[in-house]
């Protein structure tokens, strides 16, 4: 491989992270119309990590989840930057099993760079959160789209996008680890993250050769009208298609998908 | 062999004085011997083997898979599933082959889980015991793939899965797919579940990352052994990101029992009979004795 991939995957990262890319916020303001919040997990607390409520979209009702970074700093610490706390995914996961209960479309917006990691955060069981929102997620009985619009960060980002489709922006990247963490751990030496981002095959496009997304969303026009407009427009076309589905095999065929994910050679001893 | 109760509270290792193994010892000068990081006396070897590879102050050494599968499972009743399946390098990542054949050549596994059928105290079950040993038992695609397969397996045959686990997360030299395959594993988990099917884990030191987060937290009843840790992210990590001193036992067995998220902390000594029974409790499965 030439040089000038090396710097290109890491260049992505740095674009993912970019202050100034729309957030999930955006994404809400300028697809769904008549936007009603929803806070809290009714066990412990709200967390504003993790944006949630109903609203149309073209018309019919879903269920939107997305993690927000903020767009400003004084936002971006009211997010706690995009890192949810168990509580967020408890939320997440309340709010989808209400739209399952209703048959409203979930969409999912995936942007961050992990879940958060404290104190607090293990002591209220950040794992089984997470764990049980795939789980969840996996078996839930009514459509579902999760788009990675940023940074998709290891199990953090996978517990909102286990759907029945993931798409991931031009410039999204989606990652078991931070390059950073990558190169510090394997290579004791956190400078060496552009080789670890190219490494770790992060990209959008590395993730559809390998079939962990369906589609690439092109970003020349992001955060224009006209950008919002063609997501919706796709979002509409696709939940027409997977409303259309007998629910029970829109739920086997999820199963499938992501049962036929990393299967490798298990044709016997070597 | 007499057991003293695991009475203590373990430190976290990041605690002045945890887990630093100081050799302070008069130990038996024939017999070869190992330190316990613990109470730092110098524990026998033939003590150590005999008492399933814990001390006798409680403190639990760590234990590779083929060993816990001779210690869990009835004499000659295992029989294993995908041995000898091998990881490729999916990703060309630098080094990663090396590294799999080194790791194959140390440890004498091929991959970082063990899966089979087995008997525990006569109850016919699944069982998956993954290997410390094995690149700190962390999943990959061959992991997840043998952990879903052994789940399926189970389904067909109507079993209960009984599962071990120790890991430091997702590979990461199998990017996002190691990722993907707590989506994989958990998917399995659920149908397995929804068949009516019972799925016990023991949770061991340590059991962190992507592991935790998928079918470590998925049991039905999960126990752990004593002092493991048990976490999303490490302990480091925490306090590097955080600059806040950690608690006392924080992120310890005992500490996640006492917030909710383990049902029993089982120590070896009792644990293969804890675990026949609960099996036996779920399978309709009459009171022994």
């Amino acid at each position: 491989m030439a040089k000038n991939t090396v710097s290109k995957a890491y260049d992505r990262v740095k674009l993912a992270r970019q202050n100034g890319r729309p957030t999930g916020v955006d994404y809400i303001e300028n697809i769904i119309t008549d936007f009603i919040e929803l806070h809290g997990d009714r066990n412990y607390a709200d967390d504003e990590a993790i944006v949630g409520g109903i609203g149309y979209l073209d018309g019919k009702p879903v269920t939107v989840v997305a993690i927000e970074k903020g767009r400003n700093s004084k936002e971006r610490v009211a997010h706690n930057f995009g890192a949810p706390h168990p509580e967020g995914y408890r939320k997440a996961l309340r709010l989808m099993k209400q739209a399952e209960k209703f048959r409203r479309p979930v969409i999912c917006l995936v942007d961050t760079s992990g879940a958060y990691c404290g104190i607090g955060a293990e002591e209220r069981g950040q794992g089984q959160a997470i764990a049980q929102c795939i789980v969840e997620m996996m078996a839930l009985k009514t459509p579902s789209v999760s788009i990675l619009i940023g940074e998709g960060g290891s199990g953090g980002a996978l517990a909102l996008a286990v759907a029945d489709r993931v798409w991931m922006l031009e410039n999204a990247v989606y990652s078991a680890i931070s390059p950073e963490g990558c190169a510090s751990i394997l290579w004791k030496d956190s400078s060496k993250a552009e080789e670890a981002a190219e490494s770790l095959k992060l990209t959008a496009s590395d993730a559809l050769a390998l079939g962990v997304i369906e589609e690439i969303i092109p970003e020349q026009e992001l955060g224009k009208e006209s950008f919002y407009e063609k997501l919706r427009v796709k979002l509409s076309r696709e939940f027409r298609e997977l409303t259309s589905m007998d629910v029970d095999q829109l739920v086997q065929h999820r199963f499938e998908r992501f049962r036929n994910l990393g299967v490798p050679d298990m044709g016997g001893k070597k | 062999m007499p057991f003293i109760e695991f009475l203590f509270k373990p430190k976290n290792e990041l605690e002045k004085g945890g887990r630093q193994s100081v050799q302070i010892a008069s130990a038996d000068e024939n017999e070869p011997s190992k330190p316990c990081p613990n109470c730092r006396k110098m524990v026998p070897l033939s003590q150590l083997w005999a008492n399933h590879n814990t001390c006798e102050c409680g403190y639990h050494f760590r234990m590779n898979a083929r060993q816990r599968i001779n210690f869990i499972c009835d004499t000659d009743t295992f029989s294993e599933w995908d041995a000898g399946v091998v990881s490729r390098d999916i990703l060309d990542f630098p080094g990663y082959i090396t590294k799999l054949e080194n790791t194959r050549n140390a440890c004498g596994e091929s991959e970082a889980v063990i899966c089979g059928r087995a008997k525990i105290e006569g109850e016919d079950c699944c069982i998956f015991v993954m290997e410390p040993y094995f690149m700190m038992g962390s999943m990959g695609t061959v992991v997840g793939e043998k952990i879903t397969r052994t789940f399926e397996r189970a389904m067909e045959l109507g079993l209960p899965v009984v599962g071990y686990t120790v890991s430091g997360g997702a590979r990461m030299q199998e990017g996002i797919l190691s990722l993907m395959q707590m989506a994989k594993t958990s998917g399995a988990v659920k149908r397995h579940s929804d068949a009516g099917l019972f799925y016990l884990t023991v949770i061991t030191d340590p059991t962190t990352g992507g592991v935790t987060a998928s079918f470590a937290m998925e049991g039905d009843v999960i126990l752990a052994e004593p002092g493991a840790l048990i976490g999303f992210a490490g302990p480091r990590v925490i306090e590097q990101t955080t600059r806040k001193k950690l608690p006392a036992g924080f992120q310890k067995a005992e500490f996640v029992m006492e917030h909710g998220f383990v049902d029993a902390i089982v120590p070896r000594s009792t644990q293969k009979a804890t675990i026949a029974q609960l099996l036996r409790m779920h399978t309709g499965g009459e009171r022994v004795g």
